[in-house]
Formats: structure tokens, C-alpha cells, sequence
């Protein structure tokens, strides 16, 4: 019996053999994805109980910082000025995840990213505790402030922009929510907090600013302005500008909101007044296409600062002449974020240059050295130098005589445009405005947008709400 | 020519090897328990002592037995036995200590541990000699499909986790398949000793293989349909898989004829097939082992294994510093994913190694052995002990879908803790039995000698 013996032998060798090889294959191959996995409590339980970085604003003002705790786990996150800054830190929680920064730049702030690995090492041989990596953003805290005061408690969000980098100066969106709630130990209290905002309908956990699309309005028509100059014409070309417009190929009348001042009238006036009629016969002047392609320039439909997750803006497809007309003046299907918007005239404010939107300016090891650095990149070219500078005059004259006065600043030059746009008729509208300032060499490009604000629907009175705002926020950064 | 005189092989007994083996399985295992201690409490909790004390005379007790009774006994299966035990003891220990207050695990295991020792003793003071077992063959066979079958009483058998492999007899309660793995690898075993000419000489032969005739396919099919019967009433598919391949295995070691085995493989094949498609807890187990996330709450157990075996690494969290909590069932089916949290997967394949010891050295008396019923005894109860703990921890690192078997002397439980204690106890009065010298030495007288001599060669 004994070949047979040796054959069972053999065949257990191999049982025994092939645990071994399966327990190898699970090390090798599958540890570090289940080590990922969001449910698996014992690697969150560890992050939760670590030293994790700081996110700071300019100034090294602390947005979220970690302190010492003596509860469950050794360390607690705090948001010194959590209802300010929680669009752009959002919120750290145990069992809800997270957001904003704290999600994007989980590997670095917890100190488990690949850029940390000798910081690691050394932190373990000389018994170190071992400290995240601190997150350095580009919002300026007086900025910040100065928006949030002056959108007080109206639903909406402002973005301001330094026109020359791309660098997100401050971020705000209303009625927003404080990250502390979502971040106790608690767990219990933290999901109650997490429940009662992520079921009010006022949504405060959303961030507006880049994570909505909105009608733009006649903002707009700062995007068909700038079609209209690369197709060849010039702030003094004149464009028919009747009472009433039949849009093509229906019975629907476009009407406009203020008086255009005659119906043939240059587009630097018919921008200054904002005049309907006048920008739906220029879209339809230069086409579609064109148009699609200009505001595809300006940064539509992509999407912007992946560190905070924001949505792309939309120019819709397949137009047909009076989808166009409408499009032209920022109805119909066209959405924006007022990330977009500030964009805008962001890269009007710079020469026809777009750069790309960031937040995070650099990451810090725990012995305060550079990991990651961002460097300031062009997006785009969105127009030529010299139709950018016409564009600027003619935003100017917006503010000095036309619809934009509430922005003016005594003393520097500021050049915006206003707006006014309705979602649906039972709704009220959105007031916006979105300019940048100074004219002549600018420091901050601005977009604002009050939701369901209480005002006809006019430019001059999206004006007479947005436009303060913007100007509060423009005075803050000069 | 010088005559050269015959030399009697006289086995070295290997009684120290064993102490000394021991001794250090002792100090590993109550250096881990106090390991644990420390990590959790940060200090040796104040029954230590006689948890030492239990570990130290039990230990000691088992050496004194097998010294007196098996002085020839393998050396290396009991000082395994202790480590593995230990081991065990250690985990549900440090499982006891996540609970506030400490559940009393540990203590119930201990206590289920001395009983398994004393019958371990009995078996090896007492039972000493294996070849008489033979002559029970129907009647342990009998005792054996019954106690199998028991849980399916109404009544008596009760479920736990969704398989029915349990009975229940006033407040205690008893897994009856585990004295049936012994009772039935001991009567398959004198069965097929008896009959195994018979099984092996007639039949056909087919593509090279030696397939049996259709009349001797009985014993074949009954046992195919006891098992059929354990996987779709008690809703079991280790413990079905264990006895089949038990008997598969063994009827193909006393015939010698591979076709057995083919024909067993096929048969199980078709009835694990049978049971997937019919029914449900088949498909969840085989569901959980192909695409675990796939659905996370129904599949949580394999999940949450496998998120500690990752959390502990290679290297292992350290006794005490892992999360075992977090795994259900950890102190019993699981026990082998605390292992590996807390352990590592070095310690994890340790263990699993120690496991492959006994097997192998099992397997070793089983060769040496001169006759048929001791050759198959073993093979069979050392096999069957290779494909539980092939069947559970592979089940639980993801292997194979999962089972509810236990991991041999580690899980919590005393059925199980017992009855392994008992198959040490046999493999060791085998091993005894091969080793020993022959009883009577002859004196020996020249004269008588040189008639007896025998020239071979030139």
C-alpha cells in the first residue's frame, strides 16, 4: 500500500503547498487594495487617530488644523473658521468620508502618500510621531472675509480669481455649514449633524461656487462679445437692436429688459446696457459654432480645479436659430458655475489668457520642506491681446455709465458686466455679476451670483444686488 | 569469511526530543498569552499563573502517558499538539480581552483542553494497542453513521450560522461530526482491510484506467449519499467534502487502484455541482469566495477576514495591537484570519506549517507501518486532518469558498478540541506499535544460529 500512501502524501504537500502560495499571492497581490477599501474600518480607525496635516490660507492662517485629544483616538480636527472656509477645506468625518481638500488631499494630509515614504522611515527609526503633510492654499483670509460679509446671509457664491496665476483668492458659498459638526468623535452626533445638513433644502454642503451650473445670464454676452470681435468685428460695429425680437422660426418674441438706446447701436453700447435684442442678433450673426467654439476657449464644457471637484459649464450642442439667439444672451440650455464666470473675465483681465484655476498652492513635509508645488499654467488662449483690451474698455464703460455702477471703485478702474437670469418662470431670479479690477494692469478677477434674489427681472437690478459684492470683494484684494 | 553477527534495530525512544520539543512549545505559548497581557492591559493579568500552572501540568501529564505507555511514539506530533493548542488558547484569550468586562473564552477552552488531555491519556494508557479496534468494525462503523446523522433529529440537532452540525443536549451543546471523522476512519479502515481484494481484483479497464465492477460500486454510493444527505439537510459542505474524501482516499489506498479516486472525484464533483444549483447557501459561499464585494453586507465575514489579514501584513500587528474584534466569528471559524492580523502571514503560514508536521509525520508511521489496518488508520486520520485545515483555512484566506469546518485544535469549542486530541492519541499508539522492537528477543545460541544461517550470493 505504500505507492498509493506516498500519492495521498504527495496530493497533501500540494494542499499544503498551495495555501502557502495563496497566502504569498494575497500579500503580494491583493494587501494594498483591500487596504484601501473605504469600509475597512481598521485602516480608517488608524488614519482617524493620526497627526494630520494642517490646511492653511495665506498668512498661514490654519483653515483646519489637528489638535490632541483624549477620547477615542489620540488627535481631533479642528476648523478654526469652519462656516468661512468649508468650501474649499470641506469636512473630515469618520463614518460620512469626506470632501473638498480633506478628500483630494487625504494621502498627503494624513502622511500615507508615496512622497512621504522616507519622512516615514525616519519618523519610525528615531520614534517620531509621524505628522501629515500641511496643504498651502491660495485663499487670502481678508479677501475671504470680505466676500462672505457682503454676500451676508443671501443664498449665492463668490469667486474671485488673481487673473494673472489662476489662484483661487477666496471661495464662498451660502448659507454654508461648519465642519466641526461632522467631525466629532462622536460618532453618533457627527452622522446626526452630517443627516440634518445633506437633508436641508437649502443644501449647505454643496459648494455653489464650483460644484453648481447656473444660467449665466447676460454675463453671457461678455462670451458673444468676444465671438463677435474674433469674427471680425470692432466695439464701433453696429448691430440692429429692435423693441421686440421674433425669434427665428417660431412666434416667440425676445423682449428687452432696458432701453438699448435705438435700434441700430454699436456693441460696446449694447453691452453697456445690456440690450437683448442686440447680442441675440449677434449670436446669430456669427453662428453657432463659432460661438460654441469662444466660449470652449473661455472654459466651457470642461471641468476646472479637480481639487475641489468642480463641475464642467455647458454650451449647449445641436442649436437651432432660436436656441442660438437665446443661447447668445446666456439662456436656454447655456450653464455656468461662477467659477466659470470669473474665469471669464478673468481671462479678458489677462490679455485674452486663461490660466488654469488652482487652490493648492504647495504641500509641506513635516520639517516644513516642498513636496509638491504648483507652477501657474495657461489653459488657453481665449482671445487675441488686442480684442482682449477692447473687451476690457467696453467692460469699463459698464461700470462707469452703464448697468455696472454699483461696482465702482473711487480711484481704480473696474470693469464687469451684469446679469440677471431665470432657471424657470415660477422661480426668482439669479442676480449676477462678474467683473475684475484694476483696469489697466488687474489684481483679482470676480464672479458673484445671488440665488432667488428678490429684484425684478432686470439687468439694472441684478446689478443693484451683485455688483456691491463683487466691489466689496474687488476693494479687498487692492 | 568473518560472520557477521545480526544486528538487532533497536529505535531510539526520543523521549527527551519530545520534553525538550514541548517545553519550548510551552514557553512559546505562555510567553505569547502574557504577550497579549501586556499589549492589551499593560499588565499580566492575575490568573496567569494558573493558566501556567493548567498548560504546564497538562503538558506534562501528556509526556508522563505517552512515556509510560508509548515509549517508542513519535516524538514530534505531541509537542505540535501543544503549540497549536496554546496558540489557540492565546488568540481566544486576546479575543476575551476586546470585550469590558473579558469574556471567559479562554477559561472554557482550558477547561475543554484538560478533558481532551485525559483522553488523550486513556486513549494511549488504555486503548495502547490499535489493532484490536478491528474487530468492532460494524458496530463503530454503525456508531459512526449515526452520531453523522444525529443533528438531523428533530429535537436534538439544532442550527447554528445556517448549518445544522450541531446537537443539543440540555444547556451543552456538541458537534457530533468530529468523533464521527475517528469512529468512521477507524471502521472504513478494518472494512476495507477485509474487503479490499475483492474491490481491487475485479473490474475493467477503460483509457488506462481500472474502473470496479458495478457490484462492489456500493459501499461507494452509500457513503456518496450520506454525504449528499449532510450537504443539502445539515446544509454542510465541509463536513460532506471531509467524509467523502475520507473515504475515496482510503478505498483507493487499500485497493491500490486509482480508478476509485477518479470515480470519487467525479461523483463529488457532480454532487458539489448539484448543490450549487440547488441551493442557496452553496451559491452565497461560492458567491463570497469569487467576488467577495460584490455584495458587501451578505459577504461581510469573508470581507472582514480579509481586511485583517491585510491590516496585519506580512509581519503581523502584534499580539494584542490588531483588530480581531472587527471579524465575526474570530475565536471559532476565524481563527486562523486573527492569526494572520495579529501574527502576520509569516505567523499565519507557521501555523500552517506546524499543521503540515503532524500530516507528514502521520503520514511517516503510516509507511513504516507493516500491516494493512495501522497503515490505513493512519493515512486515513491523518489525511482527513490535512483536508479540514486545507478546507478552513483555505476557506478563510479565499482559497476555496468557505466551510464551516473548524481549524483544528485552535478553534473555540470542545467537541472539536476533544476529538483531535483523541485522533493525536491513536496516530501516537501507532506510531508506538511500528516503532517498538520486536517483543521477545531470543537468546541467541550459536549452534542453533549457524544451521539457521542463510548464504546469499556467492
Amino acid at each position: 500500500m505504500n505507492k498509493p500512501i506516498r500519492r495521498v502524501a504527495f496530493v497533501t504537500l500540494m494542499m499544503f503547498a498551495l495555501l502557502l502560495a495563496n497566502g504569498t499571492y494575497m500579500m503580494i497581490f491583493r494587501q494594498e487594495s483591500l487596504a484601501a477599501q473605504p469600509e475597512n474600518r481598521r485602516v480608517r480607525d488608524a488614519e482617524f487617530a493620526q497627526n494630520r496635516g494642517a490646511i492653511l490660507a495665506a498668512g498661514n492662517v490654519e483653515m483646519a488644523k489637528t489638535v490632541p485629544s483624549k477620547d477615542r483616538y489620540k488627535y481631533q480636527r479642528v476648523y478654526p473658521d469652519g462656516d468661512l472656509y468649508a468650501p474649499i477645506t470641506g469636512f473630515y468625518s469618520y463614518d460620512r468620508a469626506s470632501s473638498g481638500l480633506e478628500n483630494s488631499y487625504n494621502p498627503q494630509l494624513a502622511g500615507t502618500d508615496d512622497a512621504l515614504f522616507v519622512r516615514r522611515l525616519i519618523d519610525m527609526a528615531t520614534n517620531k510621531t509621524p505628522k501629515g503633510a500641511t496643504v498651502q492654499t491660495t485663499i487670502v483670509p481678508k479677501i475671504q472675509k470680505a466676500a462672505a460679509d457682503a454676500l451676508g446671509t443671501q443664498k449665492g457664491a463668490v469667486v474671485a480669481l488673481d487673473p494673472k496665476t489662476g489662484a483661487v483668492l477666496a471661495m464662498v458659498t451660502s448659507p454654508t455649514y461648519d465642519p466641526n459638526d461632522i467631525a466629532s468623535h462622536d460618532i453618533e452626533v457627527a452622522g446626526k449633524a452630517y443627516d440634518r445638513l445633506a437633508s436641508d433644502p437649502q443644501h449647505p454642503l454643496s459648494n455653489r461656487a464650483a460644484r453648481e451650473i447656473y444660467p449665466p445670464g447676460s454675463t453671457f454676452k461678455l462670451v458673444t462679445a468676444a465671438a463677435a470681435l474674433a469674427d471680425g468685428k470692432t466695439p464701433e460695429s453696429t448691430v440692429e437692436s429692435p423693441d421686440r425680437l421674433k425669434l427665428p422660426g417660431t412666434r416667440v418674441y425676445l423682449s428687452n429688459s432696458t432701453n438699448c438706446g435705438g435700434t441700430k447701436i454699436t456693441i460696446t453700447q449694447a453691452l453697456k446696457v445690456s440690450c437683448n435684442t442686440a447680442f441675440a442678433n449677434l449670436g446669430l450673426d456669427v453662428g453657432a459654432s463659432k460661438l460654441r467654439e469662444q466660449a470652449q476657449l473661455f472654459g466651457f464644457d470642461q471641468r476646472h480645479l479637480a481639487d475641489l471637484r468642480g463641475v464642467a459649464s455647458q454650451f449647449p450642442d445641436k442649436l437651432n436659430e432660436s436656441q442660438l439667439a437665446l443661447s447668445s444672451i446666456g439662456q436656454y440650455d447655456v450653464a455656468a458655475s461662477p467659477l466659470q464666470m470669473a474665469m471669464v473675465s478673468s481671462a479678458i483681465a489677462n490679455d485674452g489668457v486663461l490660466m488654469d484655476p488652482y487652490v493648492v498652492r504647495q504641500v509641506l513635509s513635516q520639517d516644513l520642506k516642498p513636496i509638491e508645488t504648483h507652477k501657474a499654467q495657461k489653459l488657453s488662449a481665449a482671445m487675441t491681446p488686442e480684442h482682449a483690451k477692447e473687451l476690457q474698455q467696453m467692460m469699463l464703460q459698464v461700470v462707469d455709465q452703464g448697468t455696472g455702477r454699483n461696482a465702482q471703485i473711487p480711484g481704480d478702474d473696474v470693469g464687469g458686466k451684469t446679469g440677471t437670469a431665470q432657471s424657470d418662470p415660477t422661480r426668482k431670479p439669479f442676480a449676477w455679476f462678474t467683473s475684475f479690477a484694476p483696469v489697466d494692469n488687474p489684481a483679482v478677477a470676480v464672479a458673484v451670483i445671488v440665488e432667488d434674489a428678490d429684484i425684478p427681472r432686470s439687468d439694472i437690478a441684478g446689478g443693484r444686488v451683485a455688483a456691491p459684492i463683487a466691489r466689496a470683494v474687488m476693494q479687498a484684494a487692492l | 569469511m568473518p560472520v557477521v553477527a545480526p544486528v538487532a534495530i533497536v529505535p531510539r525512544k526520543r523521549r527527551g526530543v519530545e520534553l525538550a520539543l514541548i517545553i519550548f512549545a510551552l514557553v512559546l505559548t505562555l510567553g505569547a498569552y502574557a504577550v497579549v497581557d501586556l499589549n492589551v492591559t499593560g499588565e499580566v493579568s492575575p490568573t496567569f499563573p494558573y493558566v501556567a500552572g493548567i498548560c504546564i501540568l497538562m503538558a506534562a501529564l501528556a509526556h508522563l502517558a505517552v512515556r509510560w505507555r508509548l515509549p517508542y511514539a513519535d516524538p514530534v506530533i505531541l509537542p505540535c499538539v501543544i503549540l497549536l493548542n496554546g496558540l489557540g488558547l492565546v488568540m481566544i484569550h486576546r479575543i476575551d480581552l476586546i470585550n469590558d468586562p473579558p469574556l471567559n473564552g479562554a477559561r472554557q477552552q482550558l477547561i475543554w483542553t484538560a478533558v481532551g488531555v485525559i483522553l488523550f491519556i486513556l486513549v494511549v494508557a488504555w486503548v495502547n494497542d490499535h489493532r484490536p479496534l478491528q474487530r468492532f468494525t460494524y458496530t463503530i462503523g454503525l456508531a459512526g453513521i449515526v452520531l453523522l446523522l444525529l443533528p438531523l433529529v428533530p429535537g436534538l440537532g439544532t442550527e447554528k450560522f445556517g448549518a445544522q452540525i450541531w446537537i443539543q443536549v440540555g444547556p451543552y451543546s456538541f458537534q457530533p461530526a468530529e468523533a464521527a471523522k475517528i469512529l468512521l476512519a477507524i471502521a472504513f479502515a478494518s472494512y476495507l482491510v477485509e474487503k479490499r481484494d475483492v474491490l481491487a481484483l475485479a473490474g475493467y479497464r477503460i483509457l488506462g484506467i481500472d474502473l470496479p465492477r458495478a457490484r462492489d460500486l456500493g459501499p461507494i454510493l452509500v457513503m456518496w449519499l450520506i454525504s449528499l444527505a449532510i450537504l443539502v439537510w445539515q446544509r454542510d459542505l465541509g463536513t460532506s467534502l471531509l467524509f467523502f474524501g475520507l473515504f475515496v482516499m482510503m478505498l483507493y489506498v487499500s485497493t491500490e487502484r486509482a480508478g476509485w479516486a477518479v470515480l470519487g472525484t467525479l461523483l463529488f464533483a457532480a454532487g458539489a455541482y448539484f448543490g450549487y444549483l440547488n441551493f442557496s447557501h452553496v451559491r452565497r459561499r461560492v458567491g463570497a469566495w469569487l467576488d467577495p464585494f460584490a455584495d458587501f453586507d451578505a459577504y461581510y465575514q469573508v470581507i472582514a477576514a480579509q481586511f485583517g489579514m491585510a491590516w496585519g501584513g506580512v509581519l503581523g500587528t502584534g499580539l494584542g495591537l490588531g483588530r480581531p474584534g472587527l471579524t465575526p466569528l474570530a475565536r471559532s471559524d476565524f481563527i486562523a484570519a486573527a492569526i494572520g492580523e495579529e501574527l502576520g502571514m509569516t505567523g499565519l503560514m507557521a501555523v500552517i506549517m506546524i499543521y503540515g508536521l503532524i500530516v507528514a509525520r502521520g503520514l511517516r508511521v503510516a509507511l513504516q507501518c507493516r500491516e494493512p489496518f495501522g497503515k490505513l488508520l493512519a493515512t486515513g486520520l491523518s489525511f482527513a486532518f490535512a483536508l479540514q485545515v486545507f478546507t478552513i483555512i483555505g476557506g478563510v484566506t479565499r482559497l476555496l469558498p468557505l466551510t464551516g469546518l473548524t481549524t483544528p485544535f485552535m478553534s473555540q469549542g470542545g467537541s472539536s478540541l476533544v476529538c483531535n486530541w483523541i485522533v493525536a492519541g491513536l496516530l501516537l499508539v501507532i506510531s508506538h506499535q511500528v516503532r517498538k522492537p520486536a517483543a521477545t528477543v531470543t537468546p541467541i545460541n550459536p549452534d542453533v544460529e549457524q544451521t539457521q544461517l542463510v548464504k546469499v550470493g556467492a
